[in-house]
């Protein structure tokens, strides 16, 4: 296998006395897609804020292409986080920005394309989640999923070469779901990109992810390509793939 | 959980914090001269009606109560001079920081503060952007800027609503009272208001910034940010007044 594009290794994150991330191993290969899942609290989100480095770790480190992200300064990260295009779970949009400008932002932002190309790259994004003609709407007259699709559309729109979404699916309605699927399936087949999603909806795990792994107390706990994924024996994965309300995941919380 | 006196130091220890990175942002490019009129328009012109309307009514009352006090000595000839220089020295500057800490301050709080609990501060921090400098810079030098204009205009309609009251309802004469306005007044007492006021405007957006940049837990942590933006940027106005003026004067 080549290099891993991501290299989590032993890492620990705790928020006071509660331990998020205790020991995490995990290794993402170029142009791979991995799904994350995991009960809510898990610290999911917190793994990926130390991908981009919007956290530091406790301890441990994460490596990017090889660079390890918490020992970059304050100007090196800038320059590094070119590399991801993030949503988030509300789609955290500007709320000041109309639709249009907070797609192009990254764009004004992070690359030097010209007010045309800006346009035209908007344009694209916005019909590739469906969402032509809704440009100069503000988010708050937006409803949730259209929200989450702009997000989606914002951190996409710069072509970076990792992706990295937050619950990009959670609460919006199968159709959309599909969509946003087919959109992620799209960037890392074609675009090659690298991507790492976190999610509760099994359904989508299984369509997007060209593995599956399995985030518990702050540790992965199973991790394999999908269709092994669904045989593995571990009582908690078949408990999370499966929704019961009993089982060994529901004993510790 | 840390108690109270740690709270206290950590929030002292964040607030030199942002204040640091507040000038290290400031000189660097992208300069985003548009936001910062947008901001200025906000805190001066959407505070100007509220300012104008305390500092003239103050100026009327310290008019009403001074002249009849005075008057026992023969003094009230000097309700002028008193009006005047306690509003151009002390009071608008320190009623406009109040004033605009609570309308504008309080509302850097919640904005900001929404901003980080829904992620959009993180969203801007991966768009290669620092919120330091994207959202603090432009609203603290708006404030550092307009506080001052404000003033200016408090000013003199605080010695207008004291003429008012002085010459109008209390019959004192008219050229007199002008005079005696003047008299004791010298362009250092205008400055020093001024210099509190810029002061003040520095203080309370980067309080008010600062309280909604750490806000946490959803819309409770929001309130509380919004809350705090104006306790602590007015009590920071009031003990600051105290050594301003000591340094001033």
């Amino acid at each position: 296998m080549a290099d891993p594009k991501i290299r989590i290794v032993d890492l620990h994150k705790s928020f006071g006395p509660k331990v998020v991330l205790d020991g995490l191993n995990a290794e993402v290969a170029p142009g791979e897609s991995l799904v994350v899942i995991g009960g809510s609290g898990t610290g999911k989100s917190v793994l990926l804020k130390h991908v981009i480095g919007l956290l530091k770790p406790d301890s441990g480190s994460v490596l990017v292409d090889g660079t390890a992200v918490e020992t970059l300064d304050n100007r090196q990260i800038t320059e590094f986080r070119r590399k991801f295009g993030m949503s988030f779970q509300e789609g955290a949009l500007f709320d000041s920005m109309t639709v249009w400008q907070n797609v192009a932002f990254p764009l004004q932002r992070l690359t030097k394309m010209s007010r045309q190309e800006i346009k035209d790259r908007v344009e694209e994004c916005l019909s590739m989640v469906r969402l032509e003609g809704t440009g100069d709407k503000l988010p708050s007259q937006l409803s949730g999923g259209m929200r989450r699709r702009v997000g989606f559309a914002r951190s996409v729109a710069h072509k970076p070469e990792i992706l990295l979404f937050d619950e990009p699916t959670t609460g919006l309605d199968p159709v959309t779901t599909a969509l946003i699927d087919e959109v992620i399936l799209d960037l890392s087949d074609r675009m090659k990109c690298t991507a790492v999603t976190i999610t509760h909806d099994m359904e989508s795990a299984f369509r997007i992810g060209d593995r599956i792994a399995m985030l518990h107390r702050g540790k992965i706990i199973a991790s394999a390509p999908p269709e092994e994924f669904r045989r593995l024996e571990d009582p908690r994965v078949q408990q999370f793939i499966h929704g019961h309300a009993e089982g060994p995941l529901s004993e510790d919380t | 959980m840390p108690g109270p006196v740690e709270n206290y130091f950590e929030q002292i220890g964040r607030f030199f914090l942002m204040v640091g990175r507040i000038f290290a942002w400031t000189p660097r490019p992208p300069y985003d001269w548009r936001e910062l009129l947008r901001q200025m328009v906000k805190v001066g012109v959407s505070s100007m009606p509220v300012v104008l309307l305390t500092t003239m009514f103050t100026g009327m009352v310290m008019a009403l109560q001074t002249f009849t006090t005075l008057r026992r000595f023969n003094a009230e000839s000097f309700v002028g001079s008193l009006v005047a220089l306690s509003m151009v020295r002390e009071l608008t500057s320190v009623l406009s920081g109040l004033i605009v800490a609570g309308r504008a301050g309080s509302a850097m709080g919640a904005e900001i503060g929404t901003m980080r609990v829904t992620e959009q501060i993180d969203a801007l921090e991966v768009m290669a952007t620092d919120p330091v400098h994207y959202l603090v810079v432009p609203r603290v030098w708006a404030s550092t800027v307009m506080l001052p204009l404000l003033v200016v205009m408090g000013n003199g309609v605080g010695i207008f609503g004291g003429y008012l009251v002085a010459v109008v309802l209390m019959g004192a004469n008219p050229i007199s009272y002008i005079d005696r306005t003047f008299q004791f007044m010298d362009l250092n007492d205008l400055f020093s208001g001024l210099i509190k006021a810029a002061v003040f405007g520095f203080l309370m957006a980067a309080i008010g910034c600062q309280q909604g940049f750490y806000a946490k837990g959803g819309a409770e942590g929001v309130g509380r940010a919004t809350t705090a933006a104006v306790v602590v940027a007015s009590i920071a106005i009031l003990i600051s007044d105290f050594f301003l003026t000591k340094i001033l004067f």
